[in-house]
């Protein structure tokens, strides 16, 4: 396969302002990621991965830097192409799983696509059958208060592959799901990243994310601290995972 | 080049509407609180109007004892209810901007991940728009029904069966309607602030800020 890159930042800075003071929250990160890769970004809490999530989703405009998604300086597009990036190149999920409460699974998953111009027919096909990939067949008339944390993730699962995207967003898809939910979740995502080819990229403070990465991408106080591949990975989670045992 | 037609991102007008009459329905509570701002309103307008058609319809039909005494005082009390007409119909907008800022601030979470999934500012926009016109139908026939009732009773009270047989029914209809057009319109009016709040929210803010 060609090596393809898919999303590249270049020295990405974000400052907020709290008042009058300066946080910088990132402080320079230069990432290349290809099509297809399964990502993770660890760090600590507060390290700066929402922050570059939201830089690289288009959620959020960066201080310094540039992002390339497929190539395109994301900065340079208007309104309507920034919402066109996310509806179809982009999908997202979150640790708060965020489905829109009024709706049911099967709604929550068809609303991208209507965004894109789908008819309502072929939507509602389509997010059928994505909800049964993500094993909920039986639960598309559920409302998100009806269904379990690990339910309500697969449905934003589904939802985020519903325009089939380039990239996933995965912002610590696991953090409020208990150990098992969330190693499900987890072999889901990277069962959708083998069979259709989507780069998934997924911030957690999670170590058992790490088994199923390509790579890792450790930040800490908003600069890349290491990226690890996965051939170097084996030696260290055990190191890792006893550091946090004891 | 990019193909422009491929690119297109919409919010067809039948699903925006099922949205909005579901946020409607479903956020029950909150709902009754715009539209009763809208309904007590249009109840207080349209009780002003049937008081004022009662009362013209009095002068024209009614007994020569009553006549006089209502020509009497009508000019002053035409004056005072324009008025408090005015003073009403602007608290009631006040109400909905304020029920409807609300509104905006408590869904923020759900308006940002809507354009995560892509939705356009005017697709926002164009929900809560629709939503505060349902708000004001449904608030302003209830209102101008319950504006007639009250103001029928209380002239029955005071002026006996007369009012049934002078009972203005064209200009009555015509003030209803003319209700229902003001109150959607007070409704559509008072909720284009929050919703043009509401569609300028940057994503990452909307979904960071917990309710
Ligand atoms: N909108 C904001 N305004 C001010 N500070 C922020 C904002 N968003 C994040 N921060 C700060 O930036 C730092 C990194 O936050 P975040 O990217 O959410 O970290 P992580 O996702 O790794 O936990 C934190 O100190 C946080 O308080
Ligand atoms: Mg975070």
């Amino acid at each position: 396969m060609p090596r393809e890159v898919i999303v590249r930042t270049i020295n990405l800075k974000k400052t907020y302002m709290l008042g009058k003071i300066p946080l910088p929250v990132l402080k320079g990160i230069d990432l290349e990621i290809l099509r297809g890769e399964y990502i993770s970004i660890m760090g600590p809490s507060g390290s700066g991965k929402t922050t570059l999530f939201n830089m690289i989703g288009g959620l959020d405009k960066p201080t310094e830097g540039k992002v390339y998604i497929d190539e395109v300086d994301i900065a340079q597009l208007d309104a309507y192409e920034l919402a066109w990036l996310r509806c179809r190149k982009i999908g997202y999920i979150f640790q708060t799983f965020n489905l829109i409460p009024v709706m049911t699974a099967l709604e929550n998953v068809m609303l991208p696509m209507i965004f894109a111009g789908m008819s309502t027919d072929d939507a509602r096909e389509k997010a059928k059958q994505l909800l049964e990939t993500v094993g909920l067949g039986d639960r598309l008339h559920h409302k998100p208060f009806e269904l379990s944390g690990g339910q309500q993730q697969r449905v934003a699962i589904a939802r985020a592959l519903a325009n089939d995207p380039a990239i996933i967003l995965a912002d610590e898809p696991t953090g409020n799901l208990d150990l098992r939910t969330g190693k499900e979740i987890i072999n889901l995502l990277r069962q959708m990243n083998k069979e259709k080819q989507v780069s998934i990229i997924t911030a957690t403070h999670d170590l058992k994310m790490l088994d199923v990465s390509d790579r890792v991408i450790w930040i800490r106080d908003g600069m890349i601290e290491r990226i690890e591949d996965r051939e170097n990975l084996d030696i260290r989670v055990g190191h890792v995972e006893g550091e946090e045992a004891g | 080049m990019d193909k422009k037609i491929e690119r297109q991102l919409s919010l067809p007008l039948k699903n925006a509407f099922q949205m909005s009459l579901r946020n409607f329905r479903i956020r029950f509570g909150r709902a009754i609180i715009v539209t009763m701002s809208i309904l007590l309103g249009i109840a207080f307008f349209m009780s002003v109007m049937t008081s004022n058609s009662f009362t013209m319809a009095l002068i024209e039909k009614g007994p020569e004892n009553i006549k006089t005494i209502l020509i009497e005082n009508l000019e002053e009390i035409k004056v005072r209810q324009k008025w408090l007409v005015s003073l009403s119909l602007l608290v009631c907008t006040v109400g909905i901007i304020n029920s409807m800022l609300m509104a905006v601030t408590e869904r923020s979470r759900e308006i940002g991940t809507m354009k995560c999934l892509g939705a356009l500012d005017r697709f926002i926009m164009e929900l809560f728009l629709l939503e505060a016109m349902i708000h004001g139908i449904g608030g302003s026939i209830v209102g101008s029904f319950l504006g007639v009732l009250i103001m029928t009773v209380v002239y029955i009270f005071q002026y006996k069966k007369i009012i049934i047989s002078i009972f203005p029914v064209l200009q009555i209809l015509k003030y209803i309607g003319i209700s229902i057009i003001l109150g959607t319109g007070l409704a559509i009016f008072g909720s284009i602030y929050p919703a043009i709040v509401s569609a300028r929210m940057e994503p990452a803010e909307a979904i960071r800020r917990e309710v």
